[in-house]
């Protein structure tokens, strides 16, 4: 047999195969479409028997981002989801840039955290470039130029906000590239939810804690409202002196209580044998982690 | 490092020729290199992005220097270019990885960090090159 691949033909030799790397082409980095084709064969061979190929993990989100007197305050919740399946209750939405610039991803988990920790990086060779703290504007530069550059296949939506030497500046950049600049915004999947507040209840120049109990509800109403998002509100301070990570600011998801207990009483089972096999073992490290039960 | 994408530059960006093109030195499928050739793999793209990530390096530097010559004139994109190519002929071994560090420096690619940076570095590839056979076809003997 030999396999019909571009650049390394594969020999069977008696019963030993082995692979012979006669390509010609000096390696590039970078994205790799080679196995594009057999996961077409792979995806239309799964479907023909009724199962469908894994999905990427996405976020299922609300987040927010407001301008206020001060500075900008960024909100998230803390919800992964995995098609219909929570898959992580506390997850950070909310990724650091650079000192004063923080952006929050939705879309796919995996590419909003690989595009925000790349330009984080991009951002500190830049500003150590430049000699200069790093603009707002820059990193949407950057990012909607990469984002277009992959036509949307990269499917991560950012809100960027920070202070910075022009003020506190908002931007939303899309999956396929294009980018907004507004007071308010609200992406992923509970964004209608969230807006809606915002345009209800939204003042140009407002104190910090009205701002901040108004992203709160805004992120509460996306939790409440969309089945994508859920558990805690993350909120994100950021003024010219301080920023503030507020993980876990708002928990207006309980989980409930149980009325009863529902544990089978010892000597339910009558027991028939008992035998006692002792190991011995060595103590070497003891930890206790502590799992979310009941 | 993007410019503005000026759609009057691109009507010399680097044509479509095929996706992988099995010929060998006399225009033939080069089975003994190349394995057997399938028309489909050859015709249809396997990903929307494959074509345009395979050119765009080049198609980047196209509209760069030719704006860079609207601006400047004639002597800026050439001068440019002399130095790109002295650069390019730093190398090691064929089979070893470069690091090209001329050559990021004068793109302005050596403080950025992009998917190739990341993703399927040369550096730590597992397989290599047949020491032999990369040498001989880069000397043209093969």
């Amino acid at each position: 047999n030999v396999s019909c691949q571009e650049d390394s033909p594969v020999f069977r030799f008696g019963r030993v195969t082995f692979m012979l790397n006669t390509s010609t082409k000096t390696p590039t980095g970078g994205f790799s479409f080679e196995n594009t084709r057999r996961n077409a064969v792979l995806e239309a061979n799964l479907s023909e028997k009724g199962y469908s190929a894994p999905n990427a993990r996405k976020t299922g989100t609300t987040i927010a981002g407001l301008i206020f007197k001060d500075g900008v305050i960024l909100g998230a919740d803390t919800r992964a989801t995995d098609d219909m399946v929570v898959a992580d209750k506390n997850c950070m939405k909310i990724h650091y840039i650079a000192p004063k610039i923080y952006c929050c991803g939705a879309g796919v988990a995996a590419d909003a955290e690989v595009t925000t920790q790349m330009m984080s990086s991009n951002v500190e060779l830049h500003s150590l470039s430049t000699g200069r703290p790093p603009l707002v504007a820059m990193v949407t530069r950057q990012l909607k130029q990469m984002l277009f550059r992959y036509q949307g296949h990269i499917g991560s939506s950012l809100i960027v906000g920070g202070v910075d030497v022009n003020g506190p500046q908002l931007y939303s950049v899309y999956p396929h590239g294009s980018y907004d600049k507004l007071p308010f915004l609200t992406m992923g999947s509970g964004a209608a939810s969230a807006v809606s507040v915002f345009e209800d209840r939204y003042k140009p120049n407002m104190e910090l804690e009205e701002a901040k109990q108004l992203v709160r509800d805004a992120i509460t109403a996306g939790i409440f409202c969309d089945l994508g998002s859920g558990s805690n509100v993350d909120l994100c301070v950021i003024t010219e002196k301080t920023v503030d990570y507020l993980r876990g600011y708002d928990q207006p998801v309980q989980k409930g209580l149980r009325e009863g207990t529902y544990r089978y009483k010892p000597g339910t089972t009558a027991v028939l044998t008992k035998t006692v096999t002792p190991l011995t073992l060595d103590v070497v490290d003891e930890s206790v982690q502590v799992m979310d039960t009941e | 490092m993007n410019t503005r994408g000026l759609r009057s530059q691109l009507k010399d960006s680097v044509p479509v020729t095929g996706l992988c093109p099995q010929a060998g030195p006399y225009g033939v499928q080069d089975s003994l290199r190349r394995g057997f050739s399938s028309v489909k793999n050859e015709l249809l793209p396997s990903h929307p992005l494959e074509l345009s990530e395979k050119n765009f390096q080049l198609n980047q530097d196209k509209m760069n220097f030719n704006t860079l010559r609207n601006i400047q004139g004639l002597h800026a994109p050439l001068k440019l270019q002399m130095e790109y190519r002295a650069a390019r002929q730093i190398q090691r071994l064929p089979f070893l990885p470069s690091s090209n560090l001329a050559l990021d420096t004068l793109r302005g690619s050596d403080d950025t960090i992009g998917f190739e940076d990341i993703l399927n570095d040369p550096v730590q590839s597992e397989m290599m090159g047949d020491p032999h056979i990369m040498t001989e076809y880069k000397l043209g003997v093969l």
